[in-house]
């Protein structure tokens, strides 16, 4: 579980990368936008997974059309995307909307809070009715054994191990605020991944950890909560975020879920969605004991999951090869002829490679045109295939001998032809394997893209990583690798058709 | 008969060696007439001047009584533009051949042929009728380049030079790099396919006894200068210079022809 944020040098380099990428944002425009349903984001955790698709069910229960972009990252991220009317709603916490949205070191009433956001063109619902804030966990034989009650208590065991994820030793309202507003000056402090941190919990291997307080981790692995008595963490009070330009039944249907949720609910429902690895399931849960409606038709046998994966991923990273091939072997072609033009050509495509994927993607999210969608994920497929055929397709003809290339002139060719007919056959070797290094980086890094909720076979990666649920995530990796040495093999065929004859001799 | 190629006061610089200076060369028609000198000698450059694969720096190059380089950047020197159809009333010939490596033998010989869409059954005729005369087995035109031995390969560049029954051929030391038995055969096959034809033909070599033997007229070229032009007996008997009678006697072997 991560709420994301940005530390200040976070913030600068990105900066710096999105200068750095908007030449390439000129090169694709997009498609049209349909009449479109309400979109419901959520950030990459299962709290928040389970809120979206409880937004959406209550929308759709409202006869209103409505679908949900799971897990699509951080805080700002998703702020973003609402803002520039990627998204139109999306779960949220008072604490991080004061810190991370707004800024504010000092804590702001929930008016205030409700005001700010209004100056953006951004509502806010009432509280949904639980406070999902950070807290101390111990195993709950080892507390009572040490009489441990409330985080003052850790004062008298500087012996204690603490095992705390790297977010909440980094974060502003984290660590070492906490330590030094409780004094607290343990010997051992380790960071830990968060899912990792329950294991050696239970292994005694750290003593305590930081957990959020409705995560369902803490009821199953039997542990207690350390009472914040000298009251050091802010409000996490859970709201919707939304629109002011959401139709108004929309609104409605998201205010309706207003103070239906308290703590031991969100937690039963968290447990739900980690126990049945389902999260459309768990938000049934919800309704369930609010409503008598009818069954819901989250459930989706494996095959066709994988089919709808599968296909969405052939698709992501199908269209973007495409786009990489239009535009790169073209681009290539000028770069061949050298000179300026063809330095800047190759540099531009050299330092797109030069992105972290990741980061690309994120980088695109803010921008008109693009946001949480399939257009930003092909969009940034696009740029990643284009350096390995820009540059094939360049050296492929510069390696042409200067003789032919003479004889062509010599016979009387126009330029065309000798493009068309000697050029690019005589270069299609190093242009294919440009093309196929191209489609399987494409293959591997599209599933990034879930990491926007563009889907693929990254969806149940993402998913798997956050229930840490191995078989999980490994029913999008095999298809994945699978799918990538299917590519190779792909090309290699290819090779045989496109290479002519006599150039394999 | 009036000149098919003249060159006047054409030169040419390079930063390196190989370059002309004011070059006066006529190349008479229904003749062979050979550029003959040391490497380096800016031989080869006079042929890649009249095929217009580089422009001259100051001079003329008339082809057919029409001057070819009149109004060409010499920056666009690869792209010629309206000297493409100079380019296909002539047929040009290299040392390795220049064929291209992805089409058969046959695909070369018929590329301009088809890319200038001439009749299939126009092309197939004339396809025989060049193997005949270069006494290339037809059954070797499905062949690529890299399956052919380097005779067969120049036999081909040949063909694929007088596909269109060129005016001019030009031919840049096309058996340069072939050995004794292969090469000897060649030249005896250039010097029956010439007379067949009353090819006019422009011959790069060093090797006076080709020159001799192929030429009607020989060129003596050295440091981009023609020092001597005549028949053989010519630069034998009357040298210009001491350069031609070191130059003919470098190459004794010559006293039994």
């Amino acid at each position: 579980m991560n709420r994301i944020r940005k530390t200040g040098k976070q913030e600068t380099f990105r900066r710096l990368l999105l200068f750095s990428c908007v030449p390439a944002f000129l090169i694709f425009l997009s498609g049209s936008l349909a009449a479109k349903p309400v979109v419901i984001g959520s950030k990459k955790f299962t709290e928040s997974y389970v809120l979206g698709e409880i937004a959406k069910r209550s929308l759709i229960e409202a006869g209103i059309s409505a679908e949900h972009r799971q897990g699509m990252g951080g805080t700002i991220i998703l702020w973003e995307a609402l803002r520039s009317g990627q998204i139109d709603a999306y779960p949220e916490y008072t604490g991080t909307i004061t810190q991370e949205i707004l800024k504010r070191g000092a804590e702001l009433t929930f008016e205030q809070i409700a005001n700010e956001l209004g100056k953006a063109g951004i509502g806010m619902t009432e509280q949904l009715g639980f406070n999902n804030t950070y807290a101390l966990v111990m195993l709950r034989s080892r507390a009572e054994k040490l009489g441990l009650r409330t985080v003052s208590d850790l004062k008298n065991h500087p012996e204690l191990k603490f095992g705390l994820t790297h977010e909440f030793l980094d974060r502003q309202d984290g660590w070492r605020p906490l330590a030094q507003h409780y004094q607290l000056n343990p010997q051992n402090i380790i960071g830990i991944d968060h899912a990792l941190g329950y294991g050696a919990l239970g292994k005694g291997s750290i003593d305590v950890k930081d957990a959020y307080s409705t995560d369902a981790k803490i009821s199953e692995n039997d542990l207690v909560v350390l009472e914040d008595d000298r009251q050091f963490f802010p409000q996490y009070k859970a709201v919707f975020l939304f629109r002011y330009a959401l139709p108004t039944p929309a609104i409605e249907a998201l205010r309706k879920l207003e103070g239906t949720i308290d703590e031991a609910k969100m937690t039963r429902l968290n447990a739900g969605a980690e126990r049945t690895k389902n999260y459309a399931r768990a938000a049934t849960l919800y309704f369930d004991s609010n409503t008598t409606s009818t069954a819901w038709t989250g459930g989706e046998s494996f095959p066709h999951k994988l089919a709808r994966w599968t296909a969405r991923h052939l698709e992501l990273a199908g269209f973007s090869l495409l786009l990489s091939v239009l535009i790169g072997i073209p681009l290539g072609i000028w770069a061949s002829r050298g000179g300026a033009i063809g330095h800047v050509i190759l540099g531009f495509a050299g330092i797109v490679q030069t992105v972290p994927s990741l980061a690309l993607l994120a980088l695109l999210v803010p921008l008109p045109f693009f946001g949480i969608s399939v257009r930003t994920a092909i969009t940034a497929l696009f740029l990643y295939g284009l350096l390995p055929i820009v540059r094939n397709t360049a050296t492929g003809l510069q390696d042409i001998p200067r003789a032919l290339r003479e004889s062509a002139i010599a016979l009387g060719l126009s330029p065309a032809a000798r493009l068309w007919q000697i050029h690019l056959p005589m270069a299609s070797r190093s242009i294919l394997a440009g093309i196929k290094t191209s489609a399987v980086i494409n293959v591997g890094t599209a599933t990034l893209a879930a990491l926007i909720g563009a889907g693929g076979l990254g969806e149940p990666i993402l998913s798997g990583l956050n229930l840490n649920d191995h078989a999980t995530i490994l029913q999008g990796a095999i298809p994945a690798a699978v799918l990538a040495l299917l590519v190779q093999s792909l090309f290699d065929l290819l090779d045989r058709v496109l290479i002519p004859k006599g150039l394999r001799l | 008969m009036s000149a098919l190629v003249q060159l006047v006061g054409v030169s040419k610089t390079f930063g390196d060696a190989a370059a002309v200076h004011a070059i006066d060369l006529l190349v008479e028609r229904g003749k062979t007439t050979v550029l003959i000198g040391p490497s380096g000698c800016g031989k080869s450059t006079l042929l890649r001047l009249i095929i217009g694969l580089i422009q001259p720096d100051i001079g003329e190059i008339i082809f057919d009584g029409a001057k070819i380089n009149a109004d060409k950047p010499a920056r666009r020197s690869l792209d010629g533009g309206g000297i493409d159809t100079v380019r296909r009333r002539v047929g040009y010939v290299i040392q390795e051949g220049g064929l291209f490596p992805h089409l058969t033998a046959r695909g070369n010989i018929l590329l301009m042929a088809h890319h200038l869409g001439r009749p299939e059954n126009e092309m197939l005729a004339r396809l025989s009728e060049l193997c005949a005369l270069t006494r290339f087995p037809e059954s070797l035109l499905g062949r690529y380049p890299l399956e052919l031995s380097g005779g067969q390969r120049q036999r081909v560049s040949l063909m694929r030079a007088l596909m269109l029954s060129p005016e001019l051929l030009l031919l840049d030391e096309p058996l340069g790099a072939l050995d004794p038995l292969v090469r000897a055969a060649l030249q005896q096959d250039l010097k029956e396919i010439f007379a067949r034809l009353r090819q006019t033909a422009l011959l790069v070599t060093h090797d006076l006894a080709e020159a001799a033997y192929l030429g009607d007229e020989i060129v003596l070229v050295n440091e981009g200068r023609i020092v001597q032009q005549g028949s053989l007996a010519d630069l034998r008997e009357k040298p210009a210079s001491s350069f031609v009678s070191e130059f003919i006697n470098a190459q004794r072997s010559l006293a039994v022809l």
